[in-house]
């Protein structure tokens, strides 16, 4: 890959709006991002492979629980700083980004938010350095967008519950020290349980052939008659709301992260079209090339704003998962539109791996259906505005 | 040891470059500042590790407004223990050396580190100027820097060669290309800095010694003419009368 020489764009000088702590994290991580993941991430997205050695960095970085508090080996930052670590990852590949967002959202949010002191001191110290790599099963092959319907299960044996069944899609799953699993108890109430690696009848194959986020791992989680420690319970909180309240965090992220594909694909091809020259001219001076310049860039402002109200109201802890919804909706779609028209302007070099376009177009392809797809936060907005659920077509609450 | 880095602001790299009173400023609206790199990336990086190898303590001082205090955190989140910034706004050499030599006397160090110049006046004054006003040795340009003790053995990149200086402390340096290699601070050391002390002081007694007149940018590039390769005569016509190279 050629030269990573991104510039962000800032049109409604929205610099103003954040710390001078904020600019400092975000100059930090994306030189750490131009220094050690730019000049390799190509290479690893073309081999499918997930590149182990930037874990160390990502974790001095921040990237892993950026907002866990210190006397649990977080840096104790808050929702702006976070966001931007998510944006600055994503910048470079939303793959980079996942493995970031899973670990801090989905693995350490949940044991720090619903698990015990005992679990806290145990897990997330190392979570933090990336001594430990977490996952997130919650999909099923039968369940996706409605995860309410899952069929993993786990009874109680009197000193150890029992628990089978699969998840299905769940990202670093190969590579996991740990699971954060959601399994019904034979009440059929939801539970989160920490399974670990070497626990017999727990297996974790890799899916392979993906066409997008191929710099993360992604696979499945199998389990077997396995016998879970009673001490692994999640036990300060149970019911889809559970899993719902890491997604909420997760999504955020990737609301913030979304934005850092769109930069990243806006500025290669504000740089593209300025230098390549077609009919004796630079491909900018053509009014067909500037609409889709002057667009990206209204929508990126645009969604910068949305996205900085919702940290502040994130760090006042009254964002609502429907106002999460919005932005993570409207923002990934928006990458992903502006990653399709970057292709354009890049001509034929848009399709290789010169430049980052095509990468950042198809891992989106993941990040539009994951953490809720598309059309399932439309209807959380519909929802929300209306009072009605659409998710079911005899019109019951969700 | 204990040692003194200066660390000055400079305009990032990608800025846009323009002045403003009848081109006598630099026009500093929405310029992002950084810290200058051979201060940043040089200077501080090695008092670092003089200090991890063997104790010490590395202050970060900076002579400036309060607008200057973002860089300073940047310094400290890279590892310095503290900072003193003096309020001053005074900026020529001479007068930014006073104030700095001022502080030092007050308050002994063994070393004294600035980089070789700023990025964007490339003065190279202020840390012979320094020296000199304590009346301890200098040795500008250094690319490599070992200790033994208190004696120094330094590196000079100079014409053709390497130019090879022993000295001992106390003393000043401008630091170059090849002194250390640059860090990115990490969230820890960020998080640090927040706490770690930053110490304002008023301006000891200085006023600016030159006045700038005028600045000017170098005329823009022209596009490149093309000339086909058999068409020598019009190549060497162009370089003789147009670009007057010949
Ligand atoms: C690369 C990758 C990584 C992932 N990582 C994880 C992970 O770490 N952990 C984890 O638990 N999961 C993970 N997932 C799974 C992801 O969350 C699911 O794919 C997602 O929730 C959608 O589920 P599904 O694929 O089963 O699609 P389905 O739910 O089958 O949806 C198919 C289509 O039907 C639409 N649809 C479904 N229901 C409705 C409705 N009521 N009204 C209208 N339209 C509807 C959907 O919008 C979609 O377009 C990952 C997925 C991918 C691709």
């Amino acid at each position: 890959m050629a030269e990573d020489r991104f510039q962000a764009p800032d049109y409604y000088n929205l610099d103003e709006l954040l710390t001078e702590e904020h600019k400092l994290i975000r100059e930090t991580v994306r030189a750490w991002v131009k220094k050690e993941v730019s000049p390799i991430i190509e290479e690893y997205a073309q081999k499918a492979q997930f590149p182990k050695q930037i874990i160390a960095g990502l974790a001095e970085v921040g990237g892993f629980g950026p907002y866990i508090p210190t006397e649990y080996g977080g840096p104790g930052l808050d929702q702006i700083s976070y966001g931007l670590i998510m944006q600055e990852l994503e910048r470079c590949d939303s793959g980079v980004r996942s493995t970031s967002s899973v670990q801090s959202s989905l693995v350490m949010y949940p044991i720090w938010k619903y698990g015990n002191e005992e679990q806290r001191k145990k897990y997330l110290p190392k979570l933090a350095t990336g001594e430990f790599i977490g996952c997130f099963g919650l999909t099923e092959p039968d369940h996706g967008s409605n995860p309410g319907g899952m069929i993993t299960n786990f009874k109680d044996m009197g000193d150890h519950y029992l628990l089978n069944g699969a998840k299905m899609w769940i990202t670093n799953a190969p590579i996991a020290d740990i699971a954060v699993v959601w399994a019904k108890n034979e009440q059929g109430r939801i539970h989160g349980l920490i399974v670990e690696r070497g626990m017999e009848g727990f297996t974790t194959p890799e899916t392979h052939d993906k066409w997008s986020l191929r710099a993360s791992v992604t696979g499945e989680l199998v389990f077997d008659n396995v016998k879970v420690p009673k001490a692994n319970l999640l036990p300060n909180k149970s019911g889809l709301g559970a899993p719902l309240g890491c997604l909420d965090s997760a999504r955020y992220g990737i609301a913030w992260g979304a934005i850092g594909a769109a930069m990243d694909c806006y500025d290669s091809a504000l740089r593209y079209s300025k230098e390549r020259k077609q009919f004796g001219v630079p491909i900018a001076s053509f009014q067909l090339t500037q609409k889709k310049l002057a667009e990206m860039i209204t929508e990126i402002t645009k969604a910068q704003l949305l996205t900085w109200r919702l940290g502040v109201l994130r760090n006042e802890g009254k964002a609502t998962s429907a106002q999460i919804s919005m932005a993570k909706r409207n923002n990934v779609d928006m990458a992903l539109k502006i990653a399709r028209e970057a292709r354009q302007i890049h001509g034929a070099m848009g399709i290789t791996g010169e430049y980052s376009i095509m990468r950042h177009m198809a891992n989106l392809e993941s990040v539009v259906t994951y953490e809720g797809t598309h059309d399932i936060h439309l209807l959380i907005t519909g929802m929300d505005v209306t009072g009605l659920s659409a998710f079911k077509n005899d019109g019951t609450q969700f | 040891m204990k040692i003194l880095v200066c660390i000055s602001k400079a305009p990032d790299t990608t800025s846009k470059i323009a002045f403003t009173d009848n081109n006598s400023k630099f026009d500093e609206n929405g310029v992002q500042f950084i810290v200058n790199p051979y201060d940043e990336w040089y200077a501080l990086v090695r008092a670092l590790e003089i200090k991890e190898a063997g104790g010490g303590n590395v202050t970060i001082l900076n002579v400036g407004g309060a607008d200057n205090d973002p860089i300073i955190r940047k310094a400290l989140a890279i590892g310095a223990d503290d900072a003193v910034r003096i309020e001053s706004s005074t900026e020529d050499a001479l007068s930014v050396a006073k104030q700095i030599a001022e502080y030092t006397k007050q308050n002994t160090f063994d070393m004294v580190f600035c980089g070789k110049e700023t990025i964007d006046y490339n003065g190279s004054q202020v840390a012979g100027m320094v020296a000199e006003l304590l009346n301890v040795p200098f040795v500008s340009l250094a690319s490599k820097l070992s200790l033994s003790g208190n004696t120094a053995t330094i590196e000079r990149e100079i014409e053709g060669g390497v130019e090879v200086v022993e000295v001992t402390t106390p003393f000043v340096i401008s630091a170059a290309k090849g002194m250390a290699e640059a860090r990115i601070p990490n969230m820890r050391g960020i998080m640090a800095a927040r706490t770690k002390p930053l110490t304002v002081l008023p301006a000891y007694s200085s006023q600016n010694a030159t006045k700038v007149k005028a600045f000017t940018l170098p005329p823009a590039k022209s596009a490149c003419k093309f000339v086909d390769a058999s068409n020598v005569e019009e190549l060497v016509s162009l370089l003789h009368n147009e670009a007057k190279a010949i």
